[in-house]
């Protein structure tokens, strides 16, 4: 976390001290309001659970835009909690990285790992833009069209070969495409995720049931009630690959305020469904970013 | 009897009538004529305080751009007018505008819209027609 965090710090702060008024054109915060949109789960730009094609931040092409976020689902028998950095360079390109840390609380004692047991991941992601404008092309049924892939490193394999998962890291890959409908106020997302992990890679990659990537849907669809706020819902399907516990679909119902282009906070009640030994997990879904 | 008929026909017809889509288009929605040139001048007011982008009116003829702007909103909300102005690659061809100063104009627009009190999903309809100008506008 320390090392592309100092990087990032270092390089904007050199190019703000270089020029305030290059800093100012380059730093643009050009965009609309929401039309970068928030941090996903995993910390690329999107929704909360969904990916969407829009590059992170308010950078315009001629721009670059960053942001910083925390995420935490506080559900009834875990307690996952996100943390990252995004970096839209030019409208085109998104790096990210972020951390996970994901409690078990009980279960942990339950399943003999220790009361409190925690996974961890890192989450290193790429996304280019590729084609079309969700936002300006108004006059054409085309959606703005991206390709991202993230990359997983969990720290818990002897953990994750017990459960019967596979591999400690996994790379997710997508294409993602992002229209905003704005005559009717709404902006629709849908994504294509080939993956192998379990439970977002919490619980590793592959498993004893399957172990061959599937491609996996995600979707949303937010209605515009000002400037400032969207809500609507979100879905993910996803594999499920480990013998010891079914994994479903993941949903949410989320609403997001935008303060400003520097500050949102979305808030979801998220329902995670089975997560090993226990069913239900669902509730509040938490997430803060900041940026330009 | 008759004259009941007589007084009563046209206000049934009135009222199962659907209003017709000559009177629900989106002009008649942002307040006919006087509503849009108040928009077009808030706008323009607008623009001219906007540090982002006053400068690049610095060599225009403001009351032209007014009209032109009046002329031209009214005609993209269906109004009963002609646009006869310059058409839009023309009129910003060397002003090298960036996707900023575009999205500048556009949250200056927005504000004068809040300020006419069109609701939001109103304002979103006329932008939508807007929107791609971005096209023709940005060049940088």
């Amino acid at each position: 976390m320390r090392l592309p965090f100092r990087a990032l710090a270092l390089y904007l702060g050199l190019a703000a001290l270089a020029s305030p008024a290059l800093a100012d054109a380059l730093f643009d915060s050009g965009k609309l309001l929401a039309t970068g949109g928030v941090s996903q789960v995993e910390g690329a730009g999107g929704g909360g659970l969904a990916s969407w094609a829009m590059i992170t931040g308010y950078g315009t092409r001629n721009g670059i835009g960053a942001n910083l976020h925390y995420t935490a689902v506080p559900l009834p028998d875990y307690n996952l909690q996100t943390a990252g950095l995004a970096v839209g360079l030019y409208d085109r390109l998104e790096l990210s990285y972020a951390w996970q840390g994901f409690d078990t609380q009980e279960v942990g004692g339950a399943l003999g790992l220790g009361r409190g047991f925690v996974f961890h991941q890192n989450i290193f992601g790429a996304k280019l833009k590729i084609l079309g404008d969700a936002v300006y092309d108004q006059d054409s049924p085309m959606p703005q069209i991206a390709v991202g892939l993230q990359h997983k490193e969990n720290d818990r394999a002897a953990v994750i070969h017990a459960v019967g998962g596979r591999n400690s890291t996994g790379t997710d890959f997508y294409m993602a495409a992002s229209k905003l409908f704005l005559a009717e106020s709404l902006l629709v997302n849908a994504t294509l995720r080939a993956t192998k992990a379990n439970q977002f890679g919490l619980l590793g990659f592959g498993g004893n049931k399957h172990n061959d990537y599937t491609v996996q849907f995600e979707g949303s669809a937010a209605y515009l009630f000002s400037r400032q706020l969207a809500a609507g819902v979100e879905l993910r399907t996803r594999p499920s690959n480990l013998s010891v516990a079914h994994e479903g679909e993941a949903w949410d119902l989320f609403a997001a305020y935008f303060f400003n282009k520097n500050l949102s906070l979305t808030a979801a009640y998220a329902d995670l469904g089975n997560i090993v030994i226990k069913n239900g997990q669902h509730g509040a879904y938490l997430s803060l970013q900041a940026g330009f | 009897m008759k004259r009941l008929v007589v007084v009563t026909l046209p206000l049934l017809l009135a009222i199962a009538a659907p209003a017709s889509s000559a009177e629900d288009t989106l002009y008649q929605d942002m307040g006919g004529q006087p509503g849009i040139d108040r928009i077009a001048d808030m706008s323009v007011d607008n623009y001219l305080a906007d540090p982002r982008i006053k400068d690049i009116f610095s060599e225009s003829n403001m009351e032209r751009i007014r009209a032109e702007l009046k002329d031209q909103f009214c005609v993209i909300a269906d109004g009963p007018c002609r646009y006869t102005g310059h058409d839009m690659v023309a009129t910003h061809k060397g002003l090298h505008l960036t996707n900023a100063n575009f999205n500048a104009l556009v949250e200056d627009l927005q504000a004068a819209m809040d300020s006419c009190n069109i609701p939001f999903a109103t304002q979103n309809r006329f932008l939508a027609r807007l929107a791609p100008m971005q096209h023709q506008v940005v060049t940088r």
